[in-house]
């Protein structure tokens, strides 16, 4: 491939020490545990999983909130994991993110205008009055703010709005990646509908790349063209969306494709589903072999010992199985029982 | 048909403080047959969980207050009940389950303890027949190595087993109905099936009568039987689960269902409801809904419109369905009109 990604993981891991109990042994949390990547330039790619499989610290090493134990981050092919200081910070205009709970991830102190407009003030940006205003109204106009909120404070909106102001305030510095970490999580289904259909003009009209971190297939499937599935700090399947949809390879992929439940009784109603048995494992103490065998419905002998890496099935369709991939495609529809 | 083991007639609650009136229910009514679920589906603040605790008598009083209606457990009025005779029938008859396990469970008691008490309470059973009873439940509800885990502390639960561990605490009475409010919300969707999965396991055995409190659309259409659609505090339209899918009458319904996202389709667009929920502590002259509403026409900001009830145990409350209406009901009236 001839373009450049705008973004390339490449053997990305994440250490924690930690200690069991107060004076208990040292030990160590692999929450992302060997993650490789690539976002090109105005896609959207989405990182899904449970809670607890390292998506969200995924997401923090991306943007270098957090120092990476080993692996790099390429960003516009540059490497940004051993970048510091002013170097780094000329990187992160290009770089935004948006939080999940747009109740904590505004200042409360700050005005609308002022939380917006803040990123201009760090990166000295725009010091005329006259481009500031007009890039200001610009960006309200983009993101559905209305001009009369700017004096006010975060508390006198509801969970939409300030999740646009946290939008705006994202998309202030024209970034080429915005890494967003479950963004329509803390909203109303009829406020999330909103809000996802604005990411998806913005995305269009600011050709911007989307890292989307969600543990909702539907959201997913909906704003994604690209899908990462991660299980305790590793990938398990990467493939584009429809083809994952359509014809999951991996175990753990066709499980939890199968237990979302669908807004459609007469589809319901005829489903099949796959219950894994137990808990996600402890990422303090992850199953030796495959991670997922310990849940797995296909698991043989050798997946105790055995990890399997990624391997790819069809050009960019990956799975880290070799049980159960490659067998007759089985789509999602399949899952119906007839 | 059998008869309604629950019934909600016109129920209105009003949390009233010193500087205003919070109108969080204003007029449910429903009938819950045994055996059958009944979802209530609604955003934050549309008041379903308030209608639930209503009915549990568990709100504060004051500010909380129910200003109005019946609720009819086995024919008798919950609302008219001492405060000894509802302790003889909550959580006993009616038991409820919340939506985060973890602050509903009391951290400083083991779990068997937790299980143990209200059958020592209800049953009268001694403290070791309850042990044992609560190693079986926890064992029902599917705990690996119960006999050891009923001395577990509820840390010592991941967030499923805390559900599970929630449930075996609810049906410990064998309960006529159970009260799910967001019963999966907090868990991730592998163990939330596990979870729905087991209830309706344990319905089938008991033939208990659920009452599904939730926001996720997808839930609905697994579980419920009929749904009861809210939208600021009041119900906007009930029907039996599969005519609702098919046929939606209200426009916040159509806009619900339209705005949710489902694995089995891409939508190049999601037909989002524009607007935000009111504020309910104003009052509404006309629909509540009518601001956002597409199909908004000059009366609906005007004259409330009543509940209109239409053929195959349906309503909605909204003046499109006039008429194709059998019979009309004010939402405050009691019992009788409504059907």
């Amino acid at each position: 491939m001839s373009v450049t990604p705008i973004l390339a993981v490449k053997d990305l891991k994440k250490h924690f020490d930690a200690r069991k109990g107060l004076f208990g042994e040292k030990t160590t949390v692999k929450a992302v545990d060997g993650v490789s990547f690539n976002v090109m330039p105005q896609e959207s790619f989405a990182v899904v999983g449970e809670s607890g499989c390292g998506k969200t610290t995924l997401g923090k090493l991306v943007l270098a909130l957090e120092k990476s134990s080993e692996g790099t981050v390429h960003f516009d092919g540059q490497d940004i994991s051993k970048m510091n200081g002013a170097a780094l910070k000329k990187m992160r205009r290009e770089m935004q993110v948006i939080f999940q709970d747009p109740y904590s991830s505004l200042n409360p102190r700050m005005t609308v205008s002022d939380i917006i407009t803040e990123p201009w003030v760090i990166h000295d940006m725009y010091r005329n009055h006259a481009e500031r205003a007009q890039k200001l109204a610009k960006l309200l106009d983009d993101c559905g703010i209305a001009k009369s909120y700017l004096p006010r404070h975060p508390h006198e909106f509801s969970g939409g709005q300030r999740q646009r102001v946290g939008i705006a305030r994202a998309l202030a510095l024209d970034p080429k990646l915005v890494v967003a970490d479950e963004p329509v999580s803390a909203l109303d289904v009829s406020i999330q509908a909103q809000i996802l259909n604005l990411l998806k003009d913005l995305q269009k009209e600011r050709k911007l790349a989307y890292l989307f971190i969600s543990h909702d297939f539907s959201v997913v499937r909906h704003l994604c063209t690209r899908i990462a599935v991660m299980y305790l700090g590793r990938i398990v399947e990467t493939a584009d969306s429809e083809t994952l949809f359509n014809d999951p390879q991996h175990p753990y992929t066709e499980a939890l494709l199968s237990a979302v439940p669908v807004p459609d009784p007469s589809i319901e109603k005829r489903r099949k589903r796959i219950l894994l048995t137990g808990d996600v494992p402890s990422p303090l103490k992850p199953p030796p072999g495959c991670r997922f065998h310990p849940r797995c419905r296909y698991m043989r002998d050798a997946c105790r010992t055995h990890d399997q890496a990624l391997i790819e099935a069809k050009s960019g369709h990956e799975a880290a199985c070799e049980v159960l991939p490659f067998k007759d495609a089985r789509s999602a529809a399949a899952l119906v029982a007839l | 048909m059998s008869e309604p083991v629950l019934s909600v007639r016109g129920l209105r609650t009003h949390f009233i403080t010193r500087e205003r009136t919070v109108v969080a229910v204003d007029g449910v009514s429903y009938d819950l047959h045994p055996g059958k679920t009944l979802a209530v589906v609604g955003e934050s603040g549309s008041g379903k969980s308030v209608h639930a605790l209503s009915i549990l008598r568990l709100l504060p009083e004051p500010p909380a207050k129910v200003v109005g209606g019946e609720i009819l457990f086995q024919g008798r009025d919950l609302l008219k009940m001492g405060a000894e005779e509802m302790r003889k029938i909550r959580g006993n008859r009616i038991a409820m389950i919340f939506q985060e396990p973890m602050t509903s469970l009391n951290p400083v008691l083991k779990v068997g303890e937790q299980i143990a008490e209200a059958v020592v309470l209800h049953q009268g059973l001694s403290q070791e027949k309850a042990w044992a009873k609560a190693v079986g439940l926890l064992k029902k509800v599917g705990i690996p190595h119960p006999e050891e885990r009923v001395n577990d502390y509820p840390h010592q639960y991941s967030g499923g087993m805390r559900q599970r561990a929630m449930i075996a605490i609810a049906l410990s009475c064998e309960p006529d109905v159970l009260i799910a409010d967001e019963p999966t919300t907090a868990l991730d969707v592998t163990i939330q099936a596990q979870i729905l999965e087991l209830m309706k396991d344990l319905q089938r055995e008991y033939r208990m009568a659920i009452v599904l409190i939730t926001h996720n659309i997808g839930v609905v259409a697994e579980m419920a039987d009929d749904v009861v659609v809210m939208y600021a505090g009041r119900p906007v339209e009930s029907a039996p689960i599969g005519e609702l899918f098919k046929n939606p009458k209200h426009p916040y319904t159509k806009g619900l269902l339209a705005s949710v996202p489902s694995i089995y389709e891409r939508k190049e667009r999601l037909e989002a409801i524009s607007g935000q929920p009111p504020d309910l502590s104003g009052g509404f002259t006309g629909c509540p809904f009518a601001p956002r509403c597409p199909q908004a026409m000059s009366r609906c900001g005007t004259d409330d419109p009543p509940q209109f009830h239409l053929a195959g145990e349906r309503m909605s409350n909204c003046w499109l369905v006039e008429d194709e209406t059998k019979s009309s009901s004010h939402r405050h009236a009691p019992s009788g009109a409504i059907q």
